[in-house]
């Protein structure tokens, strides 16, 4: 049938029947809301409800019940969780900047042309391998114990400072490489453009390249920024009392895991925003950019729309 | 010597094995209008890319003024300062409103204030019929007005030099007239440009001198009633020919 398919009786060749003519009957545009959203409550009811009647009816469920959801221990640990947070929220706003700032100077290192600059690209090539591949946990061992114990007069010991360094090293490794496409992505002609008006090639990469670039990858960046949040959870291992060690020692006390569902739904609670706000922002991009002309791809917040 | 802003000497330039220009001579004068007609690949933005050091050239020199630069050590910015260029896709900065793209390089190159390159940039615009759309980003204008922005910009640098590079390719064929008008306007104002179009009845009112591009070479130049109307060179005959029978003079 070729590419023409989507004919019922494509096989048989007999005599084709006369068919109706084709009547397209139109939908006011409520009309059409109110069907996709019908649709999506009752596909919502049919796959959610599935999964939930799955596990309520496993053979263990009542047991992981006890384990994990007791209310009670719940309401006593949360407060504490939630004042242990307070911690992540210092090291991952700290790391942050640091990350962003630390990021952008590797992308811009290794998007310079020219000779006399290779020493620079070389390094910040070898700085993202390697902090790329070495598991973030190693790296805080690493720096948590090993720095500390060389005994530097001058050089601190404090756990805090070398959870923020090992997290900021880690992080700026990948944001370097989001900033690096983004810079990369930017069409020569502007570079061009830039420099046929005299500005230098940092000049053009300041003004010109990067804040354009910037404004491309900020979607990735929040995505990595999300990922920075939960990785917190890591420098626990060298001794920080954040949120998961707080969980931890009322686990170990209580042989309840509960308290991990709180730091589960503390996390949720502080994502979820940002994730929406991520959406939003590309949303807005795209509508500033494209102001006017026909958007593609699903319509509003969740993608509720017609096909 | 006489007073020319640009002197070319035995320009050459080839991408990788493929010989782009192969020995270009060309002065020209304060003043003067010159437009480069030819085939496309025959050279003509290599060529203007090149005046304006955005490509590396592999033999010849190029003088602006007295100063060879071409020559080892020169500080391209310095030079870029004085030649202007305009590209044919307008290459503007679209994250920055059309004032900005216009005061970008006079604020961080010129080290102009932002009021005195702002009050120069808004006189600018004025003249060119774009003061309302000063503070507009470069999608919300037609490409006519986008060309007549980057014309604008590259007037801002106050340009000893301004290269044109087919900038109305890319216009829809209603839109060519207010841009090819502004460039009429420049000229008549004595600006020195060196025209790189298509637009062969444009290159006949607007130009001084006329050089047909083929192969990479200056195959003849002339004014522009000797090329268009009594050609001497067969090719440029052919050219000109295959323009005529196309409608499109």
């Amino acid at each position: 049938m070729g590419l023409s398919g989507g004919s019922r009786d494509a096989g048989a060749l007999g005599p084709v029947e006369p068919r109706e003519p084709l009547v397209v009957r139109r939908r006011g545009p409520r009309e059409e809301l109110a069907r996709s959203i019908t649709i999506a409550i009752v596909s919502s009811v049919v796959v959610f409800g599935g999964l939930g009647w799955i596990v309520v009816n496993s053979p263990g469920w009542s047991a992981v019940q006890d384990g994990f959801l007791d209310g009670p221990l719940f309401a006593r640990t949360l407060p504490d969780v939630v004042g242990a947070f307070r911690v992540n929220v210092q090291l991952f706003l700290i790391a942050e900047v640091l990350i962003l700032a630390f990021g952008l100077v590797l992308a811009m290192l290794r998007s310079l042309p020219g000779p006399a600059l290779f020493p620079f690209r070389f390094m910040a090539t070898i700085y993202v391998d390697v902090f790329r591949a070495i598991p973030g946990l190693v790296i805080i061992f690493a720096l948590g114990f090993g720095a500390p114990g060389l005994g530097i007069p001058g050089l601190p010991i404090d756990r805090f400072f070398w959870a923020i360094v090992t997290l900021t090293l880690v992080y700026s490794a990948y944001v370097s490489e989001v900033f690096r496409a983004g810079i990369e992505s930017i069409h020569p002609s502007q570079e061009a453009a830039a420099r046929s008006l005299g500005l230098s090639r940092f000049q053009a990469l300041r003004y010109v390249i990067v804040p354009q670039a910037t404004r491309r990858v900020i979607p990735p960046l929040l995505n990595d920024f999300i990922g920075l949040q939960k990785d917190t959870v890591l420098v626990s291992f060298i001794g920080v009392v954040e949120i998961f060690r707080t969980a931890q020692i009322r686990q170990a006390a209580t042989f309840n895991y509960t308290p991990y569902v709180a730091v589960a739904l503390v996390f949720l609670v502080l994502t979820l925003p940002l994730s929406r706000f991520t959406d939003w922002l590309v949303a807005r991009e795209r509508d500033r950019r494209y102001a006017g002309a026909v958007r593609a791809g699903p319509r509003g917040r969740f993608g509720l729309g017609s096909r | 010597m006489t007073d020319s802003v640009v002197r070319i000497e035995g320009l050459h330039k080839s991408f990788g094995r493929n010989d782009v220009l192969v020995g270009i001579d060309l002065a020209v004068e304060r003043h003067e209008v010159v437009c480069l007609i030819g085939a496309s690949g025959s050279g003509k933005s290599t060529l203007l890319r090149c005046i304006n050091l955005l490509e590396p050239i592999d033999a010849g020199r190029i003088f602006i003024e007295a100063e060879e630069i071409t020559a080892q050590g020169v500080d391209v910015d310095r030079i870029r300062r004085r030649i202007g260029i305009v590209f044919q896709a307008f290459n503007l900065f679209p994250h920055m409103s059309v004032l900005d793209n216009v005061t970008l390089a006079p604020r961080k190159v010129l080290k102009r204030s932002r009021a005195d390159a702002d009050r120069a940039a808004t006189e600018l615009l004025e003249r060119f019929g774009l003061a309302d759309k000063r503070l507009d980003y470069p999608d919300r204008l037609s490409g006519g007005q986008q060309q007549r922005v980057a014309i604008v910009r590259a007037l801002a640098m106050e340009p000893d030099l301004l290269l044109l590079d087919e900038v109305t390719s890319a216009l829809d064929p209603e839109l060519v007239a207010e841009v090819l008008n502004v460039v009429r306007e420049l000229a008549a104002g004595g600006m020195t440009m060196i025209i790189a179009t298509h637009e062969m009845g444009f290159a006949r009112d607007i130009a001084h001198r006329v050089c047909f591009l083929d192969g990479g070479r200056i195959i003849e130049e002339g004014r522009p009633a000797e090329i268009f109307r009594a050609p001497r060179e067969p090719r440029t005959r052919q050219f000109l020919q295959r323009i005529i029978d196309a409608g499109r003079l």
